[in-house]
């Protein structure tokens, strides 16, 4: 009798990024949100775009406020520090946190009723200060953990099962940004998974605030047909300006020039290029900005893409002056004057 | 109080009063008169003359009356005092009234273009022709309002005989050496001073005179800047602010000290950083985040801030982030009297946030321990892990004290219980085999270890969060692990007691009662009991510095029948406070309270223990 060789595969080699990690690395604990919720896609997509930017997750800080997309830090980066704050105040916190350390890379996750309703105004002041930060807003038109009512970007005429129609005017959180004089405004589709993790990835390299309104479906309360914030309206009526893709600075891969292309270059030294699809778009352009996403709102269409990028403004940690070492990492000798010094002040008094 | 009914005086002064009188200024606001009684104070300081000066303020940017009252005690009380022997009269709107409230005896200096209508007999008059005068020295146009007030400052002073080389001095202090403004508000002081020589008579009997043996080792200064200058020595990296009265001077000076004293020597780079906020939500919040990350992080605002505050605070308690928060007080409910003094929000701070929750309360008396307290209030905050109060108010904030010289910081900074990644890998081992919790107290304490962000070990991060949670920081609703936590955060309070600044005690012997105080009460305190003294009534006095209250505090109810508990607000919250934790002698407790806007004064204090 002759055995038979069996032959084992050698185990295949598990995937690594830039800093020698697995992706499940980058995963938080267990969602606790409905299954199917689009936060949890958004979720993956972060875990994907910080996995393949190599991001150290200890360097990483995560914030959000109130709400069930304000959860989801949990779920994501489990080797990073999280913040849940408080409802509509994230803004604050991670303005503070980020001053403290301004070596830290700030994600916040927010969603329509803490950024649009409660939290508009410490939005539009972080936006004006160009804290150097993700900001998603996991935007869909209700409040879950309260059970169905409407927010504030809920569309006009917009139906909810408890709430009835929705008699008022959205606030659109795109507008908001740009008129608070964002240095990066995105809007994307937790369906769409390529261009929210291209988003994401730039969002990440931006100098600056980036915002993105990404458009999150609540399979529970208002994800019916007809809702402008379902997966089926999303599917469906999804317009991107572009066709998005990110070159990440480590990727040293020569850029050409292609004539339905425009290619931007971020801070850091990557690119984020933006292929033509009907119309040419200058995401420098503040006023087609305007208009885009004016238009947009009037036609209650569904528009992807980046619609404006200031590469090279200066952020708030620029502003701020402030010595190498995070201010956290300070110690007496820095901070304590000597003795003469109160002396003389006193004597100056 | 009795009125003393005087005879209408001769020309001949039968006796000098030296260093021992009121005077009170009364300006429009906005008209410069601060730079002008800045001057007087701080001639007579240099003078060696104990010296107080408080200002009663409108909330309004120009034309609106204000007073400044300026108390000379060669005795050294400071306290405000209600008698005015001195009224310079400067604005119309005021100025009957004005002339009613001299004592008899008193003097009148008053501008000449003011209607004068009821001249009393019991008081002398001087006129000062302050419009001649400017018209005379030529000034530039759109200085003559803010110069006009330097008038005053000359007949004062030849009346006075304050010497006239420190008003100079004050001067050219006050511009910072710049040759023009010292020129130009000397000049108005001379000639008001020559003109008065050549045309009063000085048959008035207050006189001031050099003096030894108290402003010797002290400082003039407002208490906004000690608190500014306090926290640059205690070595703060972070404050956000919003402005609002009588809060801003401090966020202000701490720009101007950080900018000139903190700055790296080699690239110049501030080792810093103070942001205006949106708000007070956002200033505290802006806080709480730089604080959980590792930053000396503070706030200043009033009452109506700490209102906003409250949901970050109540956060800052639970989820254990340090902070400090000045609070100068300011009186309240609502907008209320946003320039007038009051300590009526001891209650609110030490309990601010919805559910339970306690804050340590620091409460400074003047401005050196505001300079001490800021130090304090960072290493408590610190090594609590929770949001620490300092409650100064408007009178020790923005008015000018002499206070003693302040004590560079010896002890070293505590930054409390974090865990670097080298600590964090020992931490097990160290620990008999407990593996870190954020929330977990190994020590007994009811103080956990914490992580900041950014440190490098796989293990350091953990999620906060102002939801219930285990000693792991992972969520949890389950009853035991809420208990568990609160009773946690009720022993760390407990460890707070020992912690905070103590009482300073005063014990008489002899004494019969006792007297419980805080914060910018202590100069009205000192007076009354010198006041209560004279008529037979020794008293003890404890000075609390700080809530929660130690033992020692115990101790001196259970000593005396009677302890009166004095402070500015309405309701006696100091009492209410006292009331509950010493209820087994709680009957012991005498409410005396009070709250009109100024600071307490020693008459009306004597008056209540007296009675």
């Amino acid at each position: 009798m002759t055995a038979t060789p069996t032959r084992t595969p050698a185990p295949r080699a598990p995937k690594l990024n830039l800093i020698g990690l697995e992706k499940s690395a980058y995963k938080g604990a267990d969602s606790t949100l409905c299954n199917g919720c689009g936060h949890d896609s958004i979720s993956s997509r972060i875990i994907n775009a910080a996995w393949e930017m190599g991001l150290k997750q200890q360097n990483v800080v995560k914030f959000s406020g109130i709400g069930c997309s304000s959860k989801t830090p949990a779920y994501f980066l489990g080797m990073s520090h999280g913040f849940n704050s408080l409802h509509g105040r994230m803004p604050s916190v991670a303005t503070g946190a980020l001053v403290a350390n301004h070596h830290l890379v700030g994600i916040g996750v927010s969603g329509d009723g803490d950024t649009a309703s409660i939290g508009i105004g410490q939005f539009k002041h972080l936006v004006r200060r160009n804290v150097p930060m993700v900001y998603i807003v996991e935007n869909n038109g209700v409040y879950g953990l309260t059970k169905g009512q409407f927010s504030a970007t809920a569309d006009q005429g917009q139906k909810l099962k408890y709430a009835g129609t929705n008699p008022y005017m959205p606030l659109d959180v795109c507008l908001e940004a740009l008129a608070a004089n964002a240095t990066f405004v995105a809007r994307s589709f937790a369906g769409d998974a390529k261009q929210l993790e291209a988003l994401l990835k730039a969002a990440i390299a931006h100098k600056g605030l980036a915002v993105l309104d990404v458009i999150s479906p609540c399979v529970t309360f208002n994800n019916h047909d007809e809702s402008t914030k379902s997966y089926a309206f999303g599917k469906e009526h999804e317009t991107p300006l572009h066709d998005l893709s990110f070159v990440p600075s480590f990727e040293q891969i020569e850029i050409d020039e292609y004539d339905d292309e425009t290619e931007v270059q971020l801070h850091d030294g990557s690119w984020l290029v933006l292929k033509k699809l009907d119309e040419h778009y200058d995401p420098t352009d503040k006023h087609l900005a305007y208009r885009t996403l004016e238009d947009a709102r009037k036609q209650q269409k569904l528009l992807t893409g980046i619609f404006y990028i200031e590469p090279e403004t200066p952020n708030f940690l620029d502003i701020l002056q402030m010595i190498e070492t995070p201010l956290a990492h300070l110690g007496e000798a820095q901070t304590r004057p000597s003795r003469a010094a109160l002396e003389k002040l006193m004597a100056e008094l | 109080m009795s009125v003393i009914v005087q005879e209408p005086q001769t020309e001949q002064v039968d006796q000098l009063i030296f260093n021992d009188f009121n005077i009170n200024v009364a300006t429009a606001n906005g008209s410069g008169s601060q730079t002008s009684n800045n001057m007087l104070i701080r001639s007579l300081y240099k003078m060696g003359i104990p010296v107080t000066g408080k200002n009663l303020f409108p909330s309004n940017i120009q034309g609106l009356p204000t007073w400044y009252n300026i108390r000379l005690s060669k005795d050294g009380y400071l306290a405000r005092r209600e008698r005015v022997e001195i009224m310079i009269c400067m604005n119309g709107a005021t100025v009957a009234e004005d002339m009613a409230s001299v004592v008899p005896g008193g003097i009148i200096l008053y501008d000449d273009t003011l209607p004068v209508a009821d001249h009393r007999k019991d008081v002398k008059f001087y006129p000062m022709p302050v419009r001649e005068l400017v018209k005379a020295a030529n000034l530039p146009y759109n200085l003559q309002r803010y110069i006009a007030n330097m008038v005053y400052v000359g007949v004062a002073a030849y009346l006075l005989e304050i010497e006239m080389d420190e008003i100079k001095d004050a001067l050219a202090w006050n511009f910072g050496g710049k040759t023009k403004p010292i020129e130009l508000n000397w000049s108005m002081v001379t000639a008001a001073y020559d003109w008065a020589k050549a045309n009063l008579t000085n048959d008035q009997p207050y006189r001031v005179r050099r003096m030894t043996g108290f402003n010797e080792g002290t400082l003039l200064v407002d208490g906004n800047t000690a608190s500014a200058m306090g926290a640059i020595f205690a070595g703060f990296t972070f404050a956000a602010w919003y402005p609002i009265t009588p809060s801003t001077s401090i966020a202000e000076a701490l720009a101007d000290y950080a900018a000139k004293l903190r700055r790296d020597p080699e690239t110049q780079k501030a080792t810093y950083a103070i942001v205006q906020a949106e708000d007070e939500l956002a200033a505290i919040g802006m806080v709480m985040g730089a604080g959980w990350a590792g930053a000396r992080a503070m706030t200043a605002t009033s009452g109506p801030g700490i209102s906003l505050m409250s949901e970050f605070v109540g956060y800052g308690y639970f989820a254990e982030i340090p902070a400090v928060i000045w609070d100068v007080q300011r009186m309240g409910p609502s907008t209320g009297l946003p320039t007038r003094t009051s300590q009526g929000d001891l209650l609110a701070a030490h309990t601010l946030g919805h559910g339970d929750g306690r804050h340590p309360v620091l409460i400074p008396a003047d401005p050196a321990e505001c300079f001490e307290m800021a130090g304090t209030a960072f290493d408590l905050a610190e090594r609590l892990q929770t949001p620490v109060f300092v409650l100064s108010d408007l009178d020790i904030g923005m008015n000018i004290w002499i206070t003693k010289k302040f004590e560079y910081p010896e002890k070293p900074l505590d930054r409390g219980k974090v865990l670097s990644a080298e600590q964090l890998a020992k931490f097990k081992e160290e620990h008999n085999g407990q593996r870190w919790g954020r929330y977990l107290d190994v020590d007994g304490d009811g103080i956990p270890y914490r992580t900041l962000p950014g440190t490098d070990h796989p293990g350091a991060a953990y999620f906060t969060r102002g939801t219930g949670h285990t000693e792991y920081a992972t969520y949890s609703e389950r009853p035991h692990d809420w208990e568990n936590n609160m009773l946690r955060l009720a022993r760390k309070f407990e460890t707070a007691r020992t912690l905070v600044p103590a009482p300073v005690i005063d014990e008489v012997e002899g004494a019969t009662i006792g007297i419980i105080s805080m914060g910018s009460n202590h100069p009205a305190i000192v007076e009354a009991r010198a006041r209560l003294r004279e008529q037979g009534i020794e008293s003890s006095y404890l000075r609390v510095r700080a809530l929660p209250i130690n033992d020692a505090v115990r101790a001196f109810v259970e000593k005396y029948d009677k302890v009166y508990v004095v402070e500015n607000n309405r309701d006696g919250q100091l009492y209410e406070i006292l009331l509950v934790d010493l209820h087994e002698v709680g009957y012991k407790l005498v409410s005396v309270a009070k709250c009109d806007g100024l600071p307490l004064s020693a008459r009306w204090i004597t008056e209540q223990i007296a009675k």
